[in-house]
């Protein structure tokens, strides 16, 4: 038994729903107790969702508990094959079924003879899995289930796939219910036309299962967020010869390194399809241009990283943290293209620990791999960051602690689903986050202004006396110098000051103290 | 074409109340979000949700911003281990707990038994008692879970396991009636007998007659009882009233007793465990809310209490006939009881003509879905159909009769009542009979609003005062905002979006 307050990733059934109802016209049948069904308001209220969410509960009440399920679970999924005529129902198993365990296999096929709609039980198991492990194997397993039927169907199936003549490419793992994905697949969109390279098929958002069979039909796969789509991607290399990308766009240096990788395989694969050379030369010459005219004009991120107000990012401190795909990209991008100074770059995607460790390695001080948010809170007290960069929980800790943040990643609240265009990728996605990041720090002039003249702020909060040590005293002139001194950083120079006296057995702080202490921490 | 034909037969409206039951395929909240409510009210009190990643995500996403607040509850997350027994329930129990006990010292611990917990069979009330013991302070079980319960019936559950706790009253020796006169100690055992009574009839009525009013004891002459006048509210028995209400509107609705001369001598729950009103043979209860039948049954049948059956005080009607009723028990002539009611009503007249005539149909989630349609019909407003997760009749009886004679008063035609409802059946009846506020979860709301159905969320009617004659106005609040809404874009020519 674990005490937990909350939690960064959801369970099991949550990414299996998120999969089913991305899907268009399949519907998820949960077998479940009452209320479980919550998924329908996460997606009816956070994303807005105009239609009603293809997902119901088979109840497991005490009828269930005392005699089985019997004919309900299969009496409900040809109920909602009359009703609804899906192409496909997904029998989703939580946690009070999987100790049940009664044999949900057995109702599918059961349920198999009597409907028109395909009928799958989804295969995670609820206790080893969280929401996105889920959603990556179910993704896998609706595609490679529909592949399958179709080889079954055709045996020949793997010769006669016809590639497009134009490069075109499948994008894999667009989820309803994600951080900014409906933006962030418009600007990938955006980006391919651009390249000249179709898009085969987006899933699952918005795609349908009956296209499933044409996916190999693309030249590769796109998986822009490693944490859904990656096994996918990797069934369609192994069972279709079929190469992906798994870098993520987002940063101008990853999204340069994203189109290049696709020019270059996209060559890679052409030459296999015998274009001509001149082609050849011409896209490579292309790509490079491209890449430029977007990185220094379009996106205004280059230039702002040049210009002087973001001179006075260099050096600030920084945390960030949130899933791997996210919080590796910001911690690079900080680093790389801002000069901030990232003291702890985290995540909570434990079976993505390696791959994060290896990704933000020499961008950042530490690593902290957890799933408890107080490690996260306490980091957090511990470092004083300038600005942190995280989840709806580090913005609350933020507000306690006094410390700006701008939300990377989910888990996310409504006001993270915001109607305007706002992709993380891409070249739009620099500037939305180069904006971010700028008004996540309070600084410029007014951190000047603020300096000079004392702050804005009226508060006399230094009354308030956090420190235990009770020796040190604070004489009147100090008092007011410390007061002039913004609100936001007060606090932390009171602290520093403190323990430079203490270290240097001062009893009394003046303002030289302080100069003194500020000078010894510069140094 | 046909189905939406026999679906719009299905809904003719009938001339008595007619119960029905569905498949129980709807949407509603897990029991366990009793929890957000309680911990606020029980501020001495620690909740530790017994359960899964599915249980904690639920709260979490359903409380929202609450859990940064540092709140008073937890989950204590069972793991894979813990399932298949290879870890020691109690010994795990008995750390989580040392170590709430450590930070936070709560007054009571409730644990929240879920249906993980029913399932592997872990014996909590067998262990609770070993544990407090160890710890030194209350553990209390309530077993809210989504096989048995439906949202606010959470709050049921830990009531009715608080009620084991509550300390025993003791009949004064001063006040005993028993020597002094024996007609008053008849009136009280026709009073203990009131509920039965209204059941009996209710049962009888409900085929056929009018319902009558169930006060034909002989306490209903004030004169007989002149030891109950306001001057004296010493020799009346305690009341303790049962239902967790903010504190506020507990308090209006014991200052509104008060004015009547009836001292409320405690509640269930108060403000802080340790305050719990004492409880036993003479004491008389009376619930708040309709969805807490398993505590009156508890009250009744293990505390000995006398339970109060009346409408529940919900819309100025709803709170009148709760005085009224509570008067009649206690034989108290109510005072300006009618004066009362009449102006808050004047002073909904605002709102009264938006909703006048429009429909309303309830999909069902929460167990006030009674007491708000008798108070919306009473408003002049048309329902078409109540849904209600459970729907006990022996304590609802007096809202029940209250619904039949509103509708009679209003001459409109009595709604069906739907237990255990299908939602899927409800939106096809939704979509032949279009009304003109369809009161739903979160999970339909928007789905409906697109398609130019209007909409209120009922799960704001769990969260917002509803209570007693000065929060009426907050349900008209609630209830006119879409319409309102509507009002301010009707000319706009985009209501439906898909």
């Amino acid at each position: 038994m674990k005490l937990a307050y909350w939690m960064y990733a959801g369970p099991a059934h949550i990414g299996t729903l998120r999969v089913a109802s991305s899907f268009k016209n399949v519907h998820a049948i949960m077998h479940a107790p009452l209320g479980d069904d919550y998924f329908n308001v996460m997606r009816s209220m956070l994303e807005r969702e105009r239609d009603f969410t293809p997902v119901t509960a088979s109840i497991v009440d005490r009828h269930v508990l005392a005699r089985g399920s019997q004919e309900k679970v299969v009496e409900n999924i040809t109920r909602k094959d009359q009703q609804e005529k899906p192409d496909l129902i997904l029998l989703t198993p939580t946690c009070t079924s999987s100790i049940l365990q009664e044999d949900l296999q057995n109702f599918v096929e059961r349920a198999t003879r009597n409907t028109n709609s395909d009928i799958l039980l989804a295969d995670v198991n609820h206790y080893r899995v969280n929401e996105f492990q889920a959603a990556d194997r179910t993704l896998e397993q609706i595609v490679a289930f529909y592949l399958e039927k179709e080889y079954k169907s055709n045996r020949s199936f793997s010769e006669t796939i016809q590639k497009t003549t134009q490069p075109s490419v499948n994008i894999l793992g667009i989820f309803t219910l994600g951080f900014h994905h409906h933006h962030d697949c418009r600007e990938i969109y955006r980006v391919l036309k651009d390249l000249g390279i179709q898009i085969n098929q987006i899933i699952p958002e918005g795609g349908l299962i009956k296209n499933l069979k044409r996916l190999p039909n693309a030249w590769f796969n796109i998986v822009p967020y490693r944490e859904i789509g990656l096994m996918t991607a990797k069934y369609l290399e192994k069972q279709f010869n079929m190469p992906y990308i798994g870098t993520t766009p987002m940063g101008l240096v990853e999204t340069a390194s994203w189109i290049r990788q696709i020019c270059n395989l996209v060559l890679k694969l052409s030459s296999e399809l015998q274009t001509s050379q001149l082609e050849k030369t011409h896209r490579i010459y292309s790509c490079e241009k491209y890449i430029d005219q977007q990185t220094r004009f379009v996106s205004q991120a280059a230039w702002f990283s040049r210009s002087i107000d973001c001179q006075n990012l260099t050096g600030k401190k920084a945390l960030v943290f949130g899933d791997a795909t996210h919080s590796a990209a910001m911690t690079k991008i900080l680093v790389r293209e801002m000069g901030i100074n990232v003291c702890c770059a985290g995540t909570y995607c434990q079976q993505d620990a390696d791959w994060f460790r290896e990704q933000v390695q020499g961008f950042c001080d530490q690593v902290l791999i957890t799933e408890d948010h107080t490690k996260v809170g306490n980091m957090i007290a511990q470092i004083e960051p300038a600005a942190i960069f995280g989840t709806q929980m580090e913005r609350h800790v933020g507000k306690r602690l006094d410390i700006p943040c701008g939300v990377i990643s989910a888990p996310i609240h409504i006001q993270n689903f915001p109607l305007s265009y706002r992709p993380f990728l891409g070249y739009e996605g620099t500037n939305q986050i180069a904006d971010l990041v700028y008004n996540s720090f309070t600084l410029g002039m007014e951190d000047h202004l603020l300096e000079i003249f004392g702050g804005h702020d009226v508060k006399t909060v230094i009354t308030k006396n956090l420190s235990t040590d009770q020796n040190l005293i604070w004489d009147q002139s100090a008092v007011t110098e410390l007061q002039k001194i913004p609100g936001f950083v007060r606090k932390r120079i009171k602290r520093n000051t403190e323990k430079y006296a203490r270290t240097k057995n001062i009893k009394e702080i003046t303002v030289e103290v302080m100069y003194a202490a500020k000078e010894a921490l510069a140094g | 074409m046909s189905n939406l034909s026999t679906n719009l037969s299905e809904v003719a409206l009938t001339e008595t109340l007619k119960f029905e039951c569905e498949t129980g395929n709807y949407h509603t909240f897990c029991p366990i979000s009793c929890v957000s409510w309680l911990y606020q009210k029980i501020s001495d009190s620690f909740f530790l949700v017994i359960g899964t990643k599915t249980c904690g995500y639920f709260l979490q996403n359903a409380l929202g911003v609450m859990i940064f607040a540092e709140p008073r509850y937890a989950m204590a997350e069972l793991e894979e281990g813990d399932i298949s027994a290879q870890l020691h329930d109690l010994d795990e129990l008995k750390r989580l707990c040392l170590q709430i006990q450590q930070d936070r010292n709560p007054s009571v611990i409730v644990w929240i038994g879920t249906c993980t917990t029913e399932i592997i069979k872990m014996d909590l009330e067998g262990m609770a008692p070993k544990i407090e013991e160890l710890i030194g302070s209350p553990v209390i079980v309530a077993r809210a879970n989504g096989l048995d319960y439906a949202f606010t019936q959470g709050e049921d559950t830990v009531l009715a396991a608080m009620a084991h706790r509550c300390p025993e009253y003791k009949i004064p020796n001063s006040t005993q009636p028993t020597n002094k006169k024996s007609p008053e100690l008849d009136s009280w055992n026709n009073v203990s007998n009131l509920f039965e009574e209204t059941l009996n009839k209710f049962n009888l009525i409900t085929t056929e007659q009018q319902i009558e009013s169930p006060s034909q004891s002989p306490s209903q002459s004030p004169s007989q009882s002149p030891s109950q006048s306001p001057s004296q509210p010493l020799s009346q028995p305690p009341l303790v009233l049962f239902g967790s209400l903010p504190n506020t509107v507990a308090q209006q609705l014991t200052r509104e007793l008060e004015n009547q001369g009836i001292l409320v001598s405690g509640w269930l729950p108060e403000a802080r465990y340790e305050e719990l009103p004492a409880l036993g043979p003479g004491v008389f209860v009376c619930g708040v809310h309709p969805f807490l039948s398993r505590t009156a049954t508890t009250l009744m049948r293990r505390r000995k209490c006398q339970l109060i059956g009346a409408p529940f005080p919900i819309g100025p009607d709803g709170t009148r006939a709760w005085v009224e009723k509570i008067c009649q028990v206690f034989g108290v002539q109510p005072k300006n009881l009618e004066q009362r009611e009449s102006t808050i009503w004047e002073s909904l007249k605002d709102y009264l003509t938006l909703v006048k005539s429009k429909s309303v149909f309830f999909m069902g989630d929460n167990l006030l879905e009674i007491s708000l349609a008798r108070f919306l019909i009473r408003c002049g407003m048309i329902v078409y159909e109540i849904g209600i997760p459970y729907m006990d009749k022996r304590f609802q009886a007096s809202e029940l009769s209250l619904l039949e004679k509103t509708c009679n008063d209003m001459k409109v035609a009595m709604p069906r009542i739907v237990e255990k409802p299908d939602n899927y059946n409800q939106i096809q009846r939704i979509r032949a009979l279009q009304p003109d506020l369809v009161i739903t979860g979160l999970a339909h709301s928007n789905p409906l609003e697109a398609r130019g159905i209007t909409t209120k969320w009922s799960v704001e009617f769990t969260f917002a005062q509803i209570h007693g004659f000065t929060n009426a106005r907050d349900i008209l609040e609630l209830v006119t905002r879409p319409l309102r809404r509507n009002t301010h874009l009707k000319d706009l020519g985009w209501s439906k979006l898909v």
